[in-house]
Order: structure tokens, then sequence, then C-alpha cells
């Protein structure tokens, strides 16, 4: 169970995240939606310590994540980065194996290999993708990397930043139903980031809507459609009137 | 008022920029030591840090000899002393510019190809996912790097010495018209081990000047394209003077001892 009570955190003046209160169950599907530039990617990089929180606890499983010996803790997760950030200098088989390759997970490198490529397939990549190198493939196909990376030692908590974004509608619905999978098949917990109402429908346990640093509306996402605040009927309908300004 | 508040405050803020760069080389000291490591990551750098810089350090080394055997022939013939050509020569590559001008020729190619790299690698949150992957940055990417340049550093310098000296050597024989066994009898008699070694610590501290630097400032690269530019001038900047500032300070300590 992943606890944010309260977390602030600034870039200079800028405050971006006002007190978030966030909870995710263990094995949920949460999905942040929300404007661009309201903080969705930072709220998930607090979690795993990546950009520290200002103030406010963040606890997973009841104990704080500032505190926790950090190896083990990050062995837990797997983290899809909204630009992909694969290490350009290494193949694409030894992206998805990064984990696989060197630490306490290590194992042999044919082994290895091989569950990259399984991984690969999983995200509809085909195995000769596998010894190219990142910068010969497409955005899309970046991302799916990036993805296959992030679920290749079955991670226990799963982070998507806009898993679908620059991909075609049928690849985004094979990615839809894998993330899908991986939290009922697997029992993850999963938080992923989308703009994409589809996803959204396809994905989640439950949804929450950030804007202006805080969580705006949390529930479960068949009460969506019928959510009667103005913010979020704005944004999942994507209608340019409303409260929120177009201009951030 | 004005111009006191600016000097005051760059005076500060280079005095924050030598703490900061102090707690990230005994960060990187420490994480030496400690388990894991990534031998493999350690010999690419190796390969590419110490290998690749050769031809570099290499031609530097043949044309400053060459150049210095005929600046101290012209200058000893004023006092009629050309024959110390050979030993100053040879004392002036191994103890002095060898390892300063080797250093800062590294500087150029290698602090700023591990700033770009690093600092690539930071704005396109290749850090961040390290971090996620269990693997410490400091760990992966400065102890290979850092390592690797601190201990190829003397064996380049070694090789530049020898180059260096041979640069001397092809001149003073072919154009200064020394005797060719002279020239060799006169730099071995005259060398002493002290100054060998003395120049081959310089290029270890060098080495890790080099590989520090390049680090840091990729590390905290700014974002965006300009940030890594920006990043990548600083590292080949400060390496070169942190070269000639130790530099200054080891030949004191080699002189007093
Ligand atoms: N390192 C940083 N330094 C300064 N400001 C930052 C930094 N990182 C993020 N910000 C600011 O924080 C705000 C939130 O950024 P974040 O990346 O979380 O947005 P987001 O909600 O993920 O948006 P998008 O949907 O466009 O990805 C932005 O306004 C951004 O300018
Ligand atoms: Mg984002």
């Amino acid at each position: 169970m992943i606890e944010m009570t309260d977390v602030h955190k600034a870039f200079g003046s800028k405050q971006v995240l006002r007190g978030v209160n966030l909870t995710v169950q263990s094995g949920e599907s949460m999905v942040i939606i929300g404007g661009s530039g309201t903080g969705k990617s930072i709220t998930i990089k607090c979690i795993l310590g990546l950009v520290h929180p200002d103030s406010g606890q963040i606890l997973l499983d009841g104990k704080n994540v500032e505190d926790e010996e950090r190896d083990a803790f990050l062995a837990k997760f797997g983290m899809l980065f909204q630009g992909g950030a694969l290490f350009d200098s290494l193949s694409v088989w030894q992206n998805v194996a990064f984990r696989l390759l060197r630490g306490s997970l290590k194992r042999p490198k044919d082994e290895a290999r091989e569950i990259a490529i399984e991984k690969l397939r999983r995200v509809g990549l085909t195995p000769e993708v596998a010894d190219q190198f990142p910068a010969e493939l497409s955005g899309g196909m970046q991302k799916r990397v990036g993805l296959a990376r992030a679920i290749a030692a079955d991670p226990e908590v799963i982070f998507f930043d806009e898993p679908t974004t620059g991909l075609d509608p049928i690849m985004a619905g094979v990615i839809n139903d894998l993330i899908r999978e991986i939290v009922v098949e697997m029992g993850a917990t999963a938080i992923t980031i989308t703009h994409d109402m589809t996803s959204v429908r396809a994905i989640a346990d439950k949804v929450a809507m950030l804007h202006g640093g805080k969580i705006r509306w949390m529930g479960p996402v068949a009460e969506l459609d019928g959510c009667s605040d103005p913010y979020v009927d704005q944004f999942i309908h994507g209608k340019a009137e409303g409260p929120i300004a177009a201009v951030r | 008022m004005n111009i006191l508040a600016g000097i005051g405050r760059s005076f500060l803020g280079i005095l924050s920029l030598i703490g900061r760069i102090t707690i990230f080389a005994s960060l990187a000291i420490s994480h030496l030591v400690r388990p894991p490591f990534y031998p493999r990551e350690f010999l690419v750098q190796l390969g590419y840090i110490g290998f690749l810089s050769l031809p570099v350090v290499g031609l530097t080394a043949l044309f400053t000899g060459g150049a210095l055997a005929l600046q101290i022939y012209s200058g000893g013939a004023r006092f009629n002393a050309e024959t110390v050509v050979p030993s100053i020569v040879a004392i002036g590559i191994v103890r002095e510019l060898g390892p300063v001008l080797g250093g800062l020729m590294v500087a150029g190619r290698v602090a700023a190809s591990i700033a770009a790299e690093i600092g690539t690698m930071k704005v396109t949150e290749q850090i961040d996912a390290l971090t996620t992957l269990s693997t410490h940055p400091m760990k992966y990417l400065t102890v290979p790097r850092v390592l690797a340049a601190t201990l190829s550093m003397p064996v380049l310098v070694a090789i530049g010495d020898i180059i260096g000296i041979m640069g001397g050597y092809l001149v003073g024989v072919t154009r200064l018209d020394f005797n060719a066994a002279a020239y060799m009898t006169n730099t071995l008699d005259f060398l002493e081990v002290s100054d060998v070694i003395s120049g081959l610590a310089k290029a270890a501290v060098f080495g890790f000047i080099v590989a520090t630097m390049g680090c840091y400032h990729g590390m905290n690269s700014g974002r965006g394209a300009q940030g890594v530019g920006r990043a990548t001038t600083s590292a080949v900047v400060s390496a070169s003077i942190l070269i000639l500032a130790s530099n200054y300070i080891l030949t004191e300590v080699f002189f007093s001892a």
C-alpha cells in the first residue's frame, strides 16, 4: 500500500505540489489524470525518491520511503519514464534485461536475454529489435522498450508515465491490455499517468485527478462519468470552456 | 556598492563550488571501495580514456620534446652550454611538461566527453532510470571513469615521456649535430628515479581531476542542450585550472621533499 500525506514540492518560487493526499491499495490500479504541467510526473518521482518532497510523508506498506534501504526498496519497483529514458549506449535487449544482468537479481546472460526477448514480445516487438540500439527505433518503439524494461524483473509496484502517448490506437490497445494483465495476473500495484481516456477506462480501478497541486477528485473508474465535479467533467470531455484555464 | 556585492557573490559562489566538488570527490572515493563493482564498465572506460588518448598524448609529447630541444639549445648557446640539451629536455619532459601538457590534452578530450555523455544521460532521465533499476549512478558511472583515468594517466604519461625524449633526441641528432650515443647516455645519466616518480604521481592526480570534473559537471548539468553544452565547457575549464593549480602545489611538495 502506498500512502502519500500532505506532500508539498516547489521548484524555486514555483509551487508544484501543494498537499497531495493519495492512497493506493496493494494490487490496485490507480490512474492519475490532470492537465499538462500539474505535477503528475513529479508525484511519482517523489514516491520513488528521485525527487525529495519539501514536506509531507510517503509510506510504503507502513514504512517511510525515505528511511528504507534504497536498493532493497527499489528492487520492488518498475518505472516507465515519460521520455523512455533508455540507455543509448546499450542495445535494446541489454536495456530490457538491465536488472537481470547485474546486482541482486543477476542471472546468466542467455537466460537474461531470453527473458528480455519474451518481454519485448509482450509489448509487441519482434526479436529482431533485440540487437538494435535505442536510437535506431521510432518513438513509439522506444516507449515500448521502456515498458518492457519496467516489467522485466516482475516488480511488485509499477509506475507508467504516459505508456500510450505516441502509439497507434491498436498498439495502445495492446499496451492497455498488458497493463491490466500485469495488475490482474501478477497482482502488482500500478500507478499510471495518462491523458488518454480510452486508457483510463481500460486500465483503472480508481482514478485520481490532480489539479492545482492537490488531488481534486478521486474515485472508482465507474463513478468517473457520473462525476459532478466541474473540473473532472471538463477534463474527461476535453472541453475548452470550464474552470480549468486553457493557458497554464 | 554593487561592484563589491558582485565580487562578494562570485567569491562565495566559488567557495561553495569548491565545497561541492570536494564533497563529490570524497563521495566518489568512498564508493570506490564499497561493492557492488562494475568491472565491465571499468574496462570499457580504460579502453576509451586510456588507450584512445594515446595518440593525443604521444603527439603532444613528440612535438614538445622537439621544440624544447631547439629552445634549450639556443638558450644554452648564450653561455656555451649547448651540451645540457639532453638532460634538460629529459628533466623538463619527465618532471613537468609530460604530465602537465598530457593532463591538459586529456582534459580537453576526456573531461569534455564524460561531461557531455553524463549530462545527456541526466537531461534524458537516464540517471533517474539507473536509480530506479537499483544501480547507483555514482558506482556505475563515476567510479569506473575516475578509476580508469587515475590508473591510465601515469601509463599514458610514461609512454608520453619516452616519446617526448625521443622527439628531443631526433631534433638533437638530426638538426643540432649531437652524437646519437652521447645524447642517449647524457639523458639516462642525468635522469633520476625521483624525477620519473614525481611526474607519474602528478599524472595520477591529473587523471583523477579530469574524470572527477567530467562526472561532476555532467551529473549537475542544467536542462536541455544548452545545459549540457555549459557542463562540457565548465568541465574542461575547471579540470584545466585544477591541473595547473595542483601541479604547482605538487611541485612545491616534491621540491621541498
Ligand atoms: N527539475 C525541475 N526544475 C524546475 N521545475 C520543474 C522540474 N521538474 C518539473 N518542474 C516543473 O514542475 C511542474 C510539473 O512537472 P511534471 O513533469 O510533474 O508535469 P506533468 O504533470 O507530468 O505534465 P505532463 O502531462 O506534461 O507530463 C512543471 O510546471 C515543471 O515546469
Ligand atoms: Mg509528465
